[in-house]
């Protein structure tokens, strides 16, 4: 996909590709690596910033979708430039039900290994990837910033993943 | 896109015939929902018999935990085919959601109070709401109200111009030639 105007240094990773490894912390003393996760799909939903407008924020809308997600056996991963007290504080109020990972210092470095970052306002692009269970991606997606691109696509990747020849086994 | 087609197992407002559906996912707990109930009331006025309204549920329970209750007692009344008066009850009445709105509600529509009190209580209309979520979800819900017009997910705002702009444009694509 095409930038929209934000200069990236890695391109935007697409299926095939290996997701880059990262670790993050997930609470003031507790950090989480996307290999601790290695033998399940995980989701990665990076998004520009907590505390944005209650019924339509996609976090919320992925709090209450997280049985579907788990029955694919899928963890879900939210990340963004936040620190963690403000994630806390966030997950707190929208009553969120998975981690948020503090892609905060170096700022965005993780977005940047995904080729998800927005230099020119200094956040994370609104971008989804689903990685498979050797740690691959099998899908992404860049949403324009401004359109919260709801748990469809998710689910469709999970369900093409589950269904592939030994996609529940490997 | 919408997914799930609207069949009779949806509440249904309007002419069968009208050449345009516009559906609305929604939470009865949701602010945007509420300030968007008025407008859909306007356009339904506004485009009369042309235009079917269809309301399926997408309750955000952990950020609104009278939104499912609220649900499975619009599905209660809709089983007495109800439906419409209590959905008009829940909205108008948003800002004091609970059990004992729902049993004035009921008593109001002349329902049996203690079958609603027990129908909540045993989760009885759960699966209909889950089933109305599940396929908001599939369809690209991404928060509430979420509206679509003849299947087209509508990306603009909810008031009663945008609303009656998208509705119009799908007027203008089924009008006979």
């Amino acid at each position: 996909m095409k930038s929209r105007g934000s200069k990236r240094t890695v391109q935007f990773l697409g299926p095939g590709a290996a997701a880059p490894d990262f670790t993050l912390p997930v609470t003031p003393d507790q950090n989480l690596s996307l290999s601790d996760l290695k033998g399940k799909p995980v989701i990665l939903a990076f998004y520009p910033a907590d505390w944005s407008p209650v019924c339509g924020d996609q976090m919320t809308v992925y709090n209450e979708v997280l049985s579907e997600f788990h029955k694919h056996d899928a963890e879900l991963l939210g990340l963004s430039v936040d620190g963690v007290w403000c994630h806390q504080a966030f997950a707190k109020d929208r009553r969120l039900h998975f981690p948020l990972l503090a892609d905060f210092e170096p700022k965005g470095e993780v977005a940047r290994k995904y080729g998800a970052y927005r230099n020119r306002e200094g956040v994370s692009e609104r971008a989804l990837f689903v990685i498979d269970r050797r740690g691959v991606i099998f899908w992404s997606y860049l949403s324009p910033i401004a359109v919260n691109p709801g748990a469809d696509g998710i689910l469709d990747a999970l369900e093409r993943m589950s269904n592939r020849v030994g996609g529940a086994v490997e | 896109m919408l997914r799930v087609p609207v069949t009779p197992h949806d509440h249904i407002a309007g002419s069968q015939n009208a050449p345009v559906t516009l559906v609305e996912y929604g939470d009865y707990e949701c602010p945007a929902c509420g300030l968007a109930y008025p407008n859909v009331l306007r356009v339904q006025a506004y485009f009369d018999e042309r235009l079917r309204f269809v309301f399926r549920h997408f309750p955000l329970q952990q950020i609104h935990p009278n939104a499912e209750p609220a649900a499975e007692c619009a599905e209660f009344a809709g089983a007495h085919d109800r439906f419409w008066e209590m959905h008009e009850g829940l909205y108008e009445n948003q800002d004091r959601l609970g059990l004992p709105l729902f049993l004035t509600l009921a008593g109001l529509l002349e329902l049996p109070q203690a079958d609603l009190r027990n129908a909540l209580a045993s989760g009885q209309y759960e699966p209909k709401v889950r089933a109305d979520f599940v396929s908001g979800v599939r369809s690209g819900v991404n928060g509430t109200p979420t509206f679509f017009v003849n299947g087209h997910r509508h990306d603009g705002s909810f008031s009663f111009e945008e609303l009656a702009a998208a509705i119009s444009v799908r007027l203008r694509v089924t009008a006979p030639l």
